[in-house]
């Protein structure tokens, strides 16, 4: 090659012309390379609904399913919890739900669940701060939680805190409600988590 | 005949002269004191590392239903398992111990700076990188805290605005911590980031060969050389220093093979306790900690009491250590010639990094915040208050030779 090309211009030209089709080669490239850290078909196939049965579930109690791998939690609300949720608006953040992703548009009100069966709460026990599993605290004024206590959600990790519809707290790390999963009722006792409408019907 | 083999490779391959340019005729200030054991104390450390992974990633399974298990195996059934597992779970704490003494060594006797500006940042990116490391590393037993401790950091990840989530379930493979996380952090811990650390480290070597070491006084001892074009005041690496660091090393192995012998775990602090039970993504552990050497940082998370802003500052805290070079404006290196502000300030800045990282291996609780928000504010105002005490310091002469 010699020192000094007969046309510098065009050596220039041809140089970065050859950089930059080379760079969007490389960009091709890393593609797949990326796109492989995506969740696999069998990862996304794995959402399969749920089924559970609440007939045997009593009032006040609650049971813990997986559902795309997550903890979902399924409780049966007494009469008393129902009539607590009214009572801790002005504590809450997001008392109306308004943040939507984290609820279906049915689930849009005071008890966070289907309205016919209001009793029944079905969250993913996954607190919105950082993913830790809060536990269930149904029972009023405890020593660790305070006099203000009327039963929840308490998460061990960062002390967040959510009611009995799982709505969080003001002045908790946790920004927003727990998530309600899409869900259906196959039939009077049998919730299905995952499930569409029209799966329902 | 083995002179004439010698002078054959020398011929082709630069052996001699490799040795001679980095060993036996590198040219190194004769006042190293204890602090400066540690940068080839992580060599050794590095290559225990390697050795120990290697052996152990024989009879290790990384996959979700076999880790926890094969684990059991090799620390119960596996000859010699035990050994090779608490070398390598203890040689990550002993790695973290070396590598925050060293990063203060330069703090002290300002090896950041000026011509060294690149070193200190091939430094900061190898604790980056070793921090990415230590943490893929801990999801590999799949007990209750690997899974758990994973699952919080990548939810950090979902505080950035708008590409949050995305990047959570990228980084996961999944919607949640799974068998694909665990198969990904096992490629990642085994081959791609310690190719990346040795990269790192090369250039970190690099870069200090270069411009020669710093020292306690922070004199260049370049800067007077005899006829030869000697430094007066440098002895070669070789043997001086060789010598040195192997007594260096005989101390630190006693040590090493006292806590890997009798106390493997660190009392819960290099192992913790709920990790021996097997991961369950539908219960979470009553508390929470990371381990020690990430703990002063998840300290400073936890004590905004904001997710995102949170997330922003522990990333703060890390990154801030780059441009180091820049904010202490001062040109004196060693402390030894420093004000007593610059001392007070560095002094408080490793106490505050000590406090937060008490703080972080404990639950929250109400003083525990607000100590951390004081400590927080510690660690930060250090660079803040460098940066203003070093623009018109009082400080003592330089001496033109070493002392």
């Amino acid at each position: 090659m010699a020192d000094s090309p007969s046309n510098p211009a065009r050596r220039r030209f041809l140089t970065g012309a050859a950089t930059a089709v080379g760079a969007v080669g490389v960009g091709f490239a890393a593609v797949p390379f990326l796109s492989s850290f995506q969740p696999s078909a069998k990862a996304q196939a794995a959402g399969a609904p749920v089924d559970v049965n609440v007939g045997k579930l009593a009032p006040g109690q609650m049971t813990t399913v997986a559902w795309r791998g997550k903890p979902v939690y399924v409780v049966h609300r007494t009469e008393r919890m129902l009539e607590t949720l009214p009572e801790v608006t002005d504590k809450l953040r997001d008392p109306d739900s308004a943040v939507e992703s984290q609820q279906p548009a049915f689930a849009t009100n005071l008890y966070r669940a289907r309205e016919e069966n209001q009793q029944f709460l079905v969250i993913v026990g996954l607190c919105t701060h950082l993913g830790c599993a809060p536990t269930y605290r149904p029972e009023v004024a405890p020593e660790d939680l305070g006099e203000d206590w009327k039963g929840g959600f308490f998460c061990p990790c960062h002390g967040s805190k959510f009611d009995l519809s799982g709505r969080v707290y003001k002045g908790v790390p946790a920004p927003t409600n727990l998530e309600v999963p899409q869900y259906t009722y196959v039939s009077e006792q049998v919730i299905r988590v995952g499930g569409t409408e029209e799966e329902a019907a | 005949m083995i002179k004439s083999l010698g002078k054959w490779v020398d011929d082709r391959l630069p052996v001699s002269h490799f040795w001679n340019a980095h060993l036996a005729k590198y040219y190194v200030p004769h006042n190293f004191n204890f602090w400066y054991y540690f940068g080839s104390l992580l060599l050794v450390v590095f290559v225990l590392q390697i050795v120990t992974g290697i052996w152990l990633t024989m009879s290790y399974k990384p996959s979700a239903e076999n880790a926890f298990a094969s684990v059991e195996y090799i620390m119960r059934d596996v000859e010699w398992g035990w050994l090779l597992r608490y070398l390598h779970s203890t040689g990550a704490s002993f790695f973290f111990i070396a590598v925050y003494l060293h990063i203060f060594r330069g703090m002290m006797y300002g090896s950041y700076k000026k011509p060294r500006e690149l070193i200190w940042i091939f430094g900061v990116l190898i604790l980056l990188v070793l921090m990415a490391e230590a943490f893929m590393g801990y999801l590999l037993p799949w007990g209750q805290m690997s899974y758990w401790g994973a699952q919080v950091i990548i939810s950090l990840f979902t505080s950035i605005p708008v590409i949050g989530p995305d990047l959570a379930q990228w980084i996961r493979g999944d919607f949640v911590v799974s068998d694909a996380t665990l198969n990904r952090f096992f490629a990642l811990h085994v081959i791609a980031l310690p190719l990346v650390l040795l990269f790192l480290i090369g250039g970190h070597i690099m870069a200090l060969h270069e411009v020669g070491s710093n020292n306690p006084d922070g004199v260049d001892i370049k800067e007077k050389k005899d006829e030869h074009g000697k430094p007066v005041d440098g002895i070669p690496f070789h043997p001086y220093y060789t010598v040195k660091d192997l007594f260096g090393l005989g101390v630190f192995m006693f040590i090493f093979a006292v806590v890997l012998f009798y106390w493997p775990d660190g009392g819960g602090l290099f192992l913790e306790h709920p990790n021996f039970t097997p991961a369950d993504p539908l219960k979470t552990p009553e508390h929470i900690a990371p381990v020690w050497y990430f703990a002063p940082h998840y300290a400073i998370l936890r004590a905004v009491p904001d997710k995102f802003l949170g997330v922003v500052a522990m990333t703060v805290a890390i990154l801030i250590l780059f441009v180091l070079p820049w904010l202490d404006r001062n040109r004196t290196r060693s402390i030894r010639y420093r004000s007593t502000a610059f001392k007070v300030n560095l002094f408080a800045f490793a106490a505050a990094f000590i406090g937060l990282g008490y703080l972080g291996t404990q639950p929250p609780t109400p003083l525990g915040t607000l100590s951390a928000q004081l400590l927080s504010a510690v660690y930060f105002g250090f660079f803040i208050a460098l940066f203003f005490i070093s623009r018109r310091e009082r400080t003592k002469p330089v001496p033109e030779r070493l002392q």
